[in-house]
């Protein structure tokens, strides 16, 4: 029967879309629970270190590092963490948004911003904006390697080392749950100093070599594993909002197959119920 | 029994090792130190080798590439390295994060175009929500 064959071709087209959007949303849960899983292992790490960042600051060192001195803001670094591939609904955009409105309230006081990008989403946006990009990164995979991101990084602490930046902001997304994740911008630079300022005993650590030397290579360190903390939370979430946007497609294209469907049906009843009254009819004739 | 120490070792990307140790073997950089309990505060840098935790039946190794070592009278922490790391090796990641971002910034305008970006921002805002609410009408 030639009724409807509009239809079913549409009905077919669809279903084939939503074949793809339910294998991708399969994809992503698979990759979030394993996303998941490496944020756990990488949390003792940023713990530890985080101890000694600690103790550090209980510990009355002689020589104070350039990382954890407040100066005059004249120009701002910011590490913007973005997924490398789109299809992840609102994830990206909410978190430029976030971003550029950062950009824009030290803009208004007069400080320029550089920019440094890991992910080719922001890259492209940051790009296309004309901002100014001093480093970037992009296809770090499903696991990023901190080795990865050392050269990114080292660009930024550089350059708050040389004294061309001035503060060091990092901004990522949040894996709150499967549901939510949140945009943040977390200062880096200079380390906030330590809020209980009691009067304990007084010691130091002994260093070796040097508490330059010691004191940079930690400090270094501790940033690294924080912008790896921020890649590491941006890959779950991107694997989640990737899984809830390909839900939803993979439910609406069921509604609108359900739709054509009951079109299509209506049209083939339509057209028998005509066939049978032309047959009627021509026999009543005869 | 021998008094023990509580040793933590672990690298950006997993916990490698976590117990208590009666001594602790660290490759720094002036050369190989031995830890035991209720050590002075110490904060080292490593350089390549191995860490041998001596507990009380046994001794464990770890290779690590580099790293700190961070001791506390009853606590000592490894915070070990993935790669190893050098100054020069550092740099070259450096020119190739700076390089790649230099191709990119050929094409750049003069100025930041905040307008634009909100707009671009909102738009793309707005489609979502659009989408939404198609799903929304749709369900009814």
């Amino acid at each position: 029967m030639a009724v409807g064959k509009e239809i079913r071709k549409q009905i077919k087209s669809i279903q084939n879309t939503q074949k793809i959007t339910r294998a991708m949303e399969m994809v992503a849960a698979s990759k979030m629970r394993k996303a998941q899983e490496r944020m756990q292992t990488a949390r003792p790490y940023a713990q530890k270190i985080r101890n000694v960042i600690r103790h550090l600051h209980e510990a009355h060192p002689e020589y104070k590092h350039p990382f954890v001195l407040e100066r005059e803001t004249r120009r701002v670094g910011m590490i913007v963490v973005t997924s490398d591939r789109g299809l992840c609904g609102g994830l990206n955009t909410n978190l430029l948004r976030t971003a550029v409105q950062a950009m824009q309230e030290w803009h208004e006081k007069n400080v320029d911003v550089d920019v440094c990008n890991i992910g080719s989403k922001g890259f492209a946006f940051y790009k296309r904006l004309g901002a100014n990009i001093v480093s970037h990164a992009s296809h770090l995979g499903d696991t990023p390697r901190v080795e990865d991101l050392i050269g990114t990084v080292k660009v930024m602490l550089d350059a708050y080392t040389e004294e061309k930046l001035d503060r060091l902001f990092l901004v990522y997304s949040r894996f709150v749950n499967t549901m939510s994740q949140q945009p943040m911008v977390e200062q880096l630079l200079p380390l906030p100093p330590a809020e209980e300022e009691q009067l304990k005993h007084h010691w130091d650590y002994i260093y070796e070599p040097e508490s330059k030397d010691v004191l940079d290579d930690l400090l270094t360190r501790y940033i690294e594993a924080r912008v790896y903390r921020g890649v590491m939370d941006n890959l779950a979430c991107e694997q989640a909002a990737r899984m809830v946007a390909m839900k939803s497609a993979s439910d609406n294209a069921g509604n609108l197959i359900e739709d054509l469907r009951l079109k299509y049906n209506k049209a083939r009843q339509a057209a028998i119920t005509q066939e049978i009254s032309e047959i009627v009819a021509g026999a009543a004739a005869v | 029994m021998a008094m023990t120490i509580h040793v933590d070792i672990v690298s950006a990307e997993e916990e490698i090792y976590s117990g208590t140790a009666e001594m602790l073997f660290a490759p720094l950089a002036t050369g190989e130190v031995g830890v035991l309990p209720r050590h002075a505060p110490l904060l080292a840098r490593m350089k390549p080798g191995e860490v041998r935790v001596r507990t009380g039946s046994e001794e464990l190794f770890f290779y690590v590439s580099g790293g700190i070592l961070e001791v506390q009278p009853h606590v000592i922490t490894v915070l070990a390295d993935t790669v190893v790391r050098a100054k020069d090796l550092d740099e070259a990641e450096v020119l190739k994060a700076k390089e790649r971002a230099e191709a990119a910034m050929k094409s750049r305008q003069a100025k930041v175009d905040y307008a634009r970006a909100q707009a671009e921002l909102a738009e793309a805002m707005a489609q979502l929500r659009a989408i939404q609410k198609l799903r929304e009408r749709a369900r009814k």
